[in-house]
């Protein structure tokens, strides 16, 4: 089920096997019969560790979804919570535990937190009465989870808004204990680079820990060459920025979680040879996305404007090798297309998927509205008008579109400005407030702490400078052109300011680990898989975030959350 | 497209960069969709059955894949599978494909500075009550270990609470002692040891004395407020950054507050409690537009619940949900809906609203033609762009483009006499003529034609109307007509 981990330079399967043997012990450890409570969050990434059948095997008999109320009923001996550290599902742990029916035969309660205990959650419990009932509380450090065969992502999505927001640090601490896991397993890795406050602070804590476990070192070769730490703090404005990638654009219309994205079902409606009209599926469509799919690992990273092309060159082989059939006359090679078909139908399913996938994304790009959006995107980062009020942004408010929508834009017109004046800050404030309701000052307020949105100060706007010094914006990007692919991150397109510099070294590539420190998004990704593929760049590299991120789920992070507490 | 005037932006825009992104319909990117498309479905296979082979992850009716986590608890969960479900399950093979380098290692292990051993599962398995980890000291306190806890030090202490093992905060009682201790964790970095660390010093010390030392101790600060807000302690989290002086964090955070009021009286007087708080001054000046806002929405609350049955805009278009509590443009909507043409000294009138919270001229346009087209007011409508001049004549005037308000127009089913006034006015022609003929303004394409001098087009519109229809008519009659200088 995980073979594409081992596909890339470094073999991240290992670290999958490590956590499912923890998961093993833990399972173990409760002997008997099992059920599983979870956290519905935790299904995700917990997909990407182990299958049902893994869990099966170590006697769990039944699992439900966390919620308020009894449990429902399981004759098993044991019955485990898998949760997050949050005082809301302690509440509901608690509330399970003292519904439970007095009278049947008890059942054994047991508490494993995900990915850290939290002492404040075990207080919780306590102060509801049911520490004494549970008879064990655990944690399960998942701290870095095998994404795809050069990804690795922590799956913290309140990463930046703790460092930034809150001042809290725990997830860089937690950072550095999943490189120091990452190390035990891969070899210490010998050099160490970073850009930004939060790597310097990575960086620290790593020597430090290395300094107390001094005792048991592992003496195994080192596999990364090189670790590089970036602050997401250091560029704020690709993340803002709409992706145009294939990949990129999935995850910016239909958002991909945990490696899988749910679609709009119409049109993957299949009709087969003489079959009338089928009832068109309800359900949404769910399609898992990694590069164990032949076709998604070519074609993700590519700029959108190239899969059209990417997709017919495919359908074209791949009919040809049906055709094939037609020529096969002897024995031998009708048995040598028959072993082949497995193989052919998975990659005809797999384009099948993908051209439909693409039709859907076409429907989008080619509106009004995407254009619109681009454009204006294109002119703040072009420096075209960024220090006045911006009219599709006010058009944008006075039709109501979605808040976060407003808010990105705003924000990157802010960080492309080097902040915004204060007549053009309050315009917005205004607009924003009246539209959508005052309750948002908070989250205005948010924006402004996290330094995504500011007021100019004295000094003048430096980004044109500095896009012009840096080379940031290439003029003649050719998007068809597929060695390419890395200048046409966006329409026309802004090279993110972290882009590492690669000094290229003769004889074996070396292997730098990036670790993007509060999100990456899969734009960027694709920057790096290009470099990596450079056959003069001398250096592939294996990526690795504490989320994966978009515009849109970046700046949710940020915002207040309003909701009242039913 | 945006309308660019300038020479050199045009420059700009057909510059390579841009045009590579065009999608066009005849663009010959994605009528390569349709050919893969075409191939796709052209491809057929003998056999039916070709789920079975392949070796793509199973899905199951509900998209997910089979044998995934999630879509196991939603089968594990329903009743109707029970009994002879284990049949249902499809074996997956779990087993690593790889050489499994390094899969001795567990990840715990790695960092518990001993391998994991059997020992103790043994003991909470032969003595179930006597839990085999301990937490918190306040929480449960292990016997046996006990003793060993008085001489440790803040690093050994700290140390232990990193890797789940026993600990006590006892002999930690000097305040000294427990300020190395905070440092300690601090030092480490690990936000559970430190919250653990700051619920035992709050347990202990003294507010003055706490908020005090923490002063100067900035981390640990932050995960103080952290864990304040986190458990809802609202009164000392206001005290403490009150302490601080953090007062505009503390204006915000009570502010915040007023989410939790459900009666809107008792948050009306929240909020203009709120109003002497120290804001920054344009959050101010919003909190202060709040409570007003919020007052001026009961008024108008009480005065249409009473007029619901009575008045006659009520009865014939009821009222869905209360206007309390709904954002200052909805507000501006609803009395454009219902209060149109009050007098300016009334709350609910949209003149009043407009200028209390000084509403910018082109949201008030957008709003009271969305009400009165929503309405079909067009009258109103009509009054509403006309401006009269000094000399009595009157003009169309809009602070948003025509083009947008024919749009707004066209969405509420506005009749063709209407549209056609409004498409008149649209200044790009080119963008007139495509308006014209998506809402059949035919007098407008026609007239405009006939102004170009385009005999040609015209000639290509009379195909697209109806024959004999009186706009055909009156194009026949304009090419008959041998006194225009046509240039085509």
């Amino acid at each position: 089920m995980a073979a594409h981990l081992s596909y890339g330079r470094v073999n991240l399967n290992i670290l999958r096997e490590a956590a499912r043997k923890e998961l093993r012990e833990f399972l173990d450890k409760c002997a008997g019969s099992k059920a599983i409570v979870w956290d519905e969050y935790l299904t995700g990434p917990f997909g990407l560790i182990a299958q049902y059948s893994l869990l099966k095997e170590h006697e769990v008999e039944k699992m439900f979804t966390l919620k308020p109320g009894r449990l429902p009923a399981a004759d098993v001996k044991n019955i485990i919570f898998f949760v997050r550290p949050k005082l809301e599902l302690m509440d509901i742990i608690a509330d399970n535990v003292a519904s439970e029916d007095k009278l049947r035969t008890p059942r054994d309660f047991h508490v494993l937190f995900v990915p850290r205990r939290s002492l404040l959650c075990e207080q919780r419990l306590k102060e509801k009465g049911v520490l004494g009932s549970l008879i064990n509380v655990d944690e399960y450090i998942l701290d870095l989870i095998p994404y795809d065969g050069d990804l690795l992502s922590m799956e913290s999505e309140s990463a930046f808004r703790e460092c930034y927001l809150e001042n809290d640090q725990t997830s860089l601490y937690h950072t550095a204990k999943g490189l120091m896991t990452l190390q035990a397993l891969y070899g210490t890795i010998p050099q160490i680079f970073g850009k930004g406050e939060c790597a310097r602070h990575v960086a620290n804590m790593m020597l430090r820990m290395k300094r107390e476990f001094a005792g048991c070192q592992t003496q195994i070769l080192p596999v990364f060459d090189t670790l590089l730490l970036l602050d997401r703090n250091v560029d704020l404005l690709t993340p803002l920025a709409t992706q145009l990638t294939y990949e990129g654009l999935i995850d910016e219309i239909y958002s991909i979680n945990n490696g899988y994205v749910k679609l709009p079902p119409e049109k993957f409606a299949q009709k087969k040879q003489g079959e009338g009209e089928k009832d068109l599926p309800t359900e949404p469509k769910k399609l898992q996305l990694n590069s164990a799919e032949e076709l998604y690992a070519e074609i993700r990273d590519k700029n959108f404007n190239a899969v059209g092309a990417a997709l017919s060159k495919k359908a074209k082989i791949i009919s040809a090798a049906f055709e094939e059939r037609h020529n096969a006359k002897t024995v031998g090679e009708i048995k040598q297309f028959v072993s082949q078909l497995p193989h052919m139908q998975a990659a005809r399913t797999s384009l099948a998927n993908h051209t439909s996938v693409a039709e859907l994304i076409k429907d989008i790009t080619t509106s009004d509205a995407f254009f619109d959006n681009l454009t204006v995107e294109q002119e703040f980062m072009t420096g075209v008008d960024t220090d006045k009020a911006n009219t599709y942004i006010e058009d944008c408010i006075a039709r109501k579109d979605p808040l976060i929508k407003i808010l990105r834009l705003v924000c990157m017109q802010s960080v492309c400005n080097n902040g915004l004046k204060q007549k053009v800050l309050d315009f917005y404030k205004r607009e924003i407030l009246q539209t959508y309701g005052f309750q948002h000052i908070l989250t205005l307020n948010n924006l402004e702490k996290a330094g995504l949105l500011k007021l100019q100060t004295a000094t003048r706007n430096n980004y044109p400078t500095i896009r012009k010094t840096l080379k940031l914006w290439m003029e003649d990007a050719n998007e068809q052109v597929a060695s390419h692919q890395f200048y046409v991150l966006q329409k026309a397109e802004y090279v993110p300011v972290c882009r590492p510099t690669s000094t290229g070294q003769q004889g074996e590539n070396r292997i730098t680990l990036v670790f993007f420190l509060g999100g990456v998004t899969y734009a960027e990704i694709a920057a790096l898989r290009f470099l990596s593929q450079m056959e003069d760049g001398g250096t592939e590299y294996v990526i690795a975030t504490t989320k994966l991120i978009n515009g849109t789920s970046f700046i949710k992070s940020l915002m207040e959350r309003l909701e009242v507490p039913p | 497209m945006m309308m660019r005037s300038k020479p050199d932006e045009d420059d700009y825009w057909n510059s390579s960069k841009f045009r590579a992104f065009t999608f066009d319909d005849d663009d010959d990117e994605f009528s390569t969709l349709k050919e893969s498309k075409r191939a796709v479905n052209s491809i057929v296979v003998d056999d039916d059955d070709d789920d079975d082979e392949d070796d793509v992850e199973k899905v199951s009716w509900s998209g997910e894949p089979v044998g995934s986590i999630s879509w196991s608890i939603k089968e594990t969960a329903s009743s109707v599978h029970v009994g002879g479900q284990d049949h249902g399950f499809p074996k997956i093979d779990s087993t690593p494909s790889l050489p499994r380098q390094g899969s001795g290692y567990s990840l715990s292990s790695l960092f518990k500075g001993r391998p994991k051993s059997g020992s103790i599962q043994a003991i909470s398995e032969s003595f179930p009550d006597v839990p085999s980890r301990s937490f918190a000291p306040e929480l449960r306190k292990p016997k046996a270990e006990y003793k060993d806890y008085s001489d440790w030090s803040p690093e050994e202490t700290v140390r232990r609470m990193q890797r789940g093992k026993a600990y006590s905060f006892e002999t930690f009682r000097s305040l000294k002692d427990k300020m190395l201790l905070l440092d300690e964790a601090v030092h480490a970095n690990d936000g559970n040891v430190i919250t653990a660390v700051l619920i035992f010093l709050k347990k202990s010390l003294s507010k003055e004395i706490l908020s005090r030392e923490l002063t100067s101790r900035e981390i640990a600060l932050r995960h103080y407020i952290h864990y304040l807000k986190e458990m809802g302690e609202q009164k000392s989290l206001v005290e403490l950054l009150k302490s601080l002086g953090r007062t505009e964090d503390m204006a915000l955070l009570q502010y915040k507050e007023h989410l939790n009021i459900k009666d809107e009286v008792r948050k009306k007087e929240y909020l203009k409690a709120c109003i002497g708080l120290p804001f920054s001054p344009e959050d101010a000046s919003h909190v202060q537009d709040h409570y007003t806002l919020l007052e001026r929405q009961i008024i108008i609350e009480a005065n249409d619940k009473q007029a619901e049955n009575k008045v006659e805009v009520f009865k014939k278009h009821p009222r869905k949900a209360s206007i309390l509590n709904m954002p200052i443009i909805t507000t501006l909507y609803y009395s454009c809906f219902y209060h149109y043409g009050e007098p300016e000294g009334t709350f609910s009138s949209p003149a009043n609203i407009r200028s209390t919270f000084k509403i910018s001229e082109k949201q008030y346009f957008l709003t009271v033609l969305g009400a009165r087209a929503k309405l079909k007011e067009w009258f109103d409508v009509d009054r509403l762009f006309t401006a009269k001049n000094w000399f009595g004549y009157t003009k169309k005037k809009s602070p948003i483009g025509f083009h947008r308000v024919v749009d707004i127009l066209q969405k509420n089913n506005a009749p063709v006499q209407v549209l056609q006034e409004y498409v008149s006015l649209v200044e790009d022609t080119e963008q007139k003529i495509s308006l014209a003929q998506k809402y059949k303004c035919h007098d407008i394409v026609i007239d405009t034609y006939k102004d170009l001098k385009d005999r040609q087009q015209l000639i290509i519109y009379q195909g697209k109307v109806e024959r004999n229809s009186p706009e055909d008519r009156k194009i026949q009659d304009l090419l008959n007509n041998t006194q225009i200088r046509w240039k085509n």
